[in-house]
């Protein structure tokens, strides 16, 4: 049991942090900082399972995160039949020629043996097929971009409800991270992660220009939500009821009956504001519990025995006949499809699609910053690397600010140093995170919470 | 005459932008290399590098600007550059020494090297938006243009002309003058071939009395020229935005795994290709071909083969292809 002490130590110092962001600033700020502190975490477990476990670095975080929020939309979203009508017919051509020229290429790459003429024929055969989709999908996007282009001007989604979406978006991750893999995964490591980067990149750019998917840049709001929305719980009788029980001490202090249907009125406004972001809380709460038993007891199967056996050595392990690259496709899958339900849980949590948000630094590096700093190869300590950076990541901008009034409270107040340090004081999570890395890397390299081999 | 006016509408939307950019790339692409080849590690704070020194280059642009220097007819940025390369060169070696150093006599992985860069990546961005915050900066003065299109469609009677900004014939001409002095640093002196030796087998070269702490020293200095000269550069043509240093890194990758990473030349070469690529496959060829087509066989649609936006993505593209292709780089590279 003492193993586990520190464990608990680091997560009831978290909390209290949590709880103290709750009663100095608010109970709604610090419910989203702990709904993003789980969302974080699902990601890290994902990013842990490949770096963790299987030592495959992947910088491609973002794309699977874009592609788990794109699922959100295509699920969710009621379909635009009209779109469907003047253009759906060019994009379901489009698709079928993509599944044809993917089947002509592998069916010259099986057929013939390696040679200059097959290489110049699997070229042509991609060029041509992209000019061919080029001309069929040209008019049926246009048509489909020119559907009430300020509210729709896009295919729209399926309709279905947004948990179901969770498990597309993990679906649609892991597919990806499978042509990723077949690709890119015999890199050395470092290429591996240039590879990653800038395959992720591209994802993205995808998803930000082509409107006809998921309006591009224009973003998707409104999206359906697994939890109460808040004006209907303000109007609710029950909901009106508990709020009042719970408060009931405070507004039997206020005596005139207009302030105390005012006081009450405020209280409804800012408790529906808490429930729907405990209801989250909770969705989100449960997937990292079952997440956090699944990776757990895969870590000590033999399955998680041979991964780290294969990470640790892998002519070793290849001599043993395990095969590396098979393992390592799989768990790269795994690992991607983690953090593409992570990225569904976000965009639901959010309530809108904003492809033009997803950057690198904040989806790759933070998260990668996140598993370092938690412990890699244990997922207590991703997780709580997830808690850890990201409540830096918040609240560093304040801590900074609160920093720099005190030490220049002496400056008057427009001298030009306090005014430019307070103007640049959300640019300090940067250099907290950078040191942070640093420090940890330098001094601490196994993580806040090191891996613990159990043997058995 | 109408084929004439073709070549130059191609001339005039491609190879002239292709070039200076491919210039910015190749400098960059050069750093990313030499590290990569001498100091063995992916170094991911290379755009934010580069954006630290041609920040310098900035604020002492605006210095200089106040005090009444200038160059004329050239921007004052250039003078600004040697400073701007020596506090870059101290602030690589600052880096050097409290962080890289300690990983290189451990001999760390290569991957542990890669996050240690990320994290001065972190460190780097923040200090550059403290210092003048991430807003979009022009440092450009002097003369705007070398040739102007109308003037010159006066001087030939052409329908199509040219235009050549300073900045651009700048970029090339200073990247020309920088990477043939680094070439023959690197191929004709003792220090360049030493450097050269301890890329190739470390520990052959130690033994044949290299130092390897000047080799690192020299290694930072030559990454520092570079990093600041091609951010100035990029800075000059388009704008300064630490966002879109960073943003560059990408592509400056690309060029630099396309021409083999770990060969100087290589990378030269790779960050061209990838210009070339960038904006041949996104120009739209209409006017291209309406000198070249009888009237009545004039195309309708813009010709294009990838829509602008996709710019970063064809570079990209470009880069999984060689990685699947020749995993070594056109130019033969470290093998990986």
């Amino acid at each position: 049991m003492r193993n586990y002490k520190n464990v608990i130590a680091a997560y009831s110092i978290m909390i209290f942090l949590i709880i103290l962001v709750g009663i100095f600033q608010s109970w709604s700020i610090a419910l989203t900082i702990l709904n993003y502190c789980l969302i974080s975490a699902v990601m890290t477990i994902g990013a842990n399972i490949q770096w963790g476990y299987a030592g495959l670095i992947n910088f491609g975080i973002m794309g699977y995160t874009a592609l788990g929020g794109l699922a959100v939309v295509l699920v969710s979203v009621e379909p635009v039949k009209k779109a469907w009508q003047v253009g759906g017919l060019n994009i379901l051509a489009c698709i079928w020629i993509i599944v044809a020229i993917i089947f002509v290429v592998k069916f010259i790459l099986n057929r013939f043996d390696k040679s200059k003429l097959r290489n110049y024929t699997v070229a042509s055969v991609i060029l041509g097929g992209i000019i061919l989709l080029r001309v069929t999908a040209a008019p049926g996007i246009e048509a489909i971009e020119s559907v009430d282009p300020a509210r729709t001007g896009f295919l729209g989604g399926m309709g279905l409800p947004v948990l179901f979406s969770w498990i597309v978006g993990a679906l649609l991750a892991g597919s990806l991270a499978f042509v990723i893999g077949k690709i890119a995964l015999g890199l050395r490591a470092d290429y591996l992660a240039i590879a990653t980067l800038l395959i992720a990149e591209i994802i993205v750019s995808i998803i930000k220009h082509e409107e006809w998917l998921a309006r591009g840049v224009k973003n998707v709001i409104g999206l359906k939500r697994p939890a109460p929305y808040e004006i209907d719980l303000q109007t609710s009788e029950w909901f009106i009821n508990l709020v009042t029980k719970f408060n009931s001490s405070k507004l039997n202090l206020i005596n005139s009956i207009s302030d105390k249907q005012e006081a009450l009125n405020q209280m409804v406004i800012d408790a529906s504001s808490v429930y729907v972001k405990l209801c989250f809380t909770g969705l989100f709460l449960t997937v990292v519990i079952i997440l956090l038993i699944v990776t757990q007891k895969a870590l000590y199967s033999p399955w998680g025995r041979k991964m780290r056996a294969i990470r640790d050595n892998e002519e070793a392990a290849s001599a043993m006949g395990k095969n590396i690259v098979k393992e390592h496709l799989l768990i790269f899958i795994l690992g991607s499809a983690i953090v593409g339900l992570a990225g569904a849980m976000m965009v639901t949590n959010d309530g809108l699609f904003t492809p033009g948000s997803y950057r690198p630094m904040r989806y790759t590096f933070v998260i990668w910053v996140m598993v370092i700093v938690g412990g890699t190869g244990n997922n207590f300590g991703a997780i709580l690397g997830g808690f850890v950076v990201w409540f830096l990541w918040v609240e560093a901008a304040p801590i900074a600010l609160f920093l720099i009034n005190l030490f220049t409270s002496h400056l008057p107040e427009t001298n030009a140093m306090r005014v430019h340090l307070i103007e640049s004081a959300p640019y300090f999570r940067f250099l907290v995170i950078g040191i942070g890395l640093l420090l940890i890397m330098r001094y601490r390299p196994q993580g806040i919470i090191p891996e613990k081999i159990i043997k058995q | 005459m109408d084929f004439l006016n073709a070549i130059i509408v191609l001339f005039n939307f491609t190879v002239i932008p292709a070039l200076a950019y491919g210039s910015q790339l190749a400098l960059g692409a050069i750093f990313v290399t030499l590290i990569y080849a001498v100091l063995r590690f992916a170094n991911f704070a290379t755009g934010d590098m580069m954006s630290f020194g041609t920040m310098f280059a900035v604020i002492l642009t605006y210095y200089f600007q106040s005090l009444g220097f200038g160059l004329g007819v050239l921007p004052t940025a250039l003078l600004t550059i040697p400073f701007a390369i020596l506090m870059m060169i101290l602030y690589m070696l600052i880096i050097d020494k409290f962080v890289f150093s300690y990983y290189r006599i451990k001999k760390s992985p290569p991957v542990q090297f890669a996050m240690v860069s990320v994290g001065v990546m972190f460190v780097t961005q923040a200090l550059i938006r403290i210092i003048i915050g991430p807003s979009d900066r022009r440092f450009l003065d002097g003369e705007k243009f070398i040739i102007k299109a109308t003037e010159f469609k006066e001087m030939t009677g052409l329908a199509e002309g040219i235009t050549l900004k300073s900045t651009q014939a700048i970029t090339i001409i200073v990247t020309l003058i920088v990477v043939s002095i680094m070439f023959w640093f690197l191929n004709r002196t003792k220090t360049g071939t030493s450097m050269r030796a301890y890329s190739d087998n470390e520990d052959l070269a130690l033994l044949s009395g290299i130092d390897p702490k000047r080799v690192v020293l020299i290694t930072w200095v030559i990454a520092g020229i570079l990093a600041t000269i091609g951010g100035v550069l990029y800075g000059l043509d388009k704008s300064y935005r630490p966002f879109v240093y960073f943003n560059n890194m990408l592509p400056i990758f690309a060029a630099a795994i396309v021409g083999g990473i770990g060969n100087p030349f290589g990378a030269f070469l790779g960050g061209y290709v990838i210009a070339f690529a960038e904006i041949f496959v996104t120009y739209a060829y209409k006017r291209f071909i309406s000198y070249l087509l009888p009237e009545h066989l004039e195309p309708d649609s813009l010709l294009q083969l990838l829509s602008t936006d996709y710019k970063f993505a064809v570079s990209f593209s470009i880069l999984v292809i060689v990685l699947l292709i020749r995993p070594s780089g056109i130019f033969k590279g470290k093998v990986i």
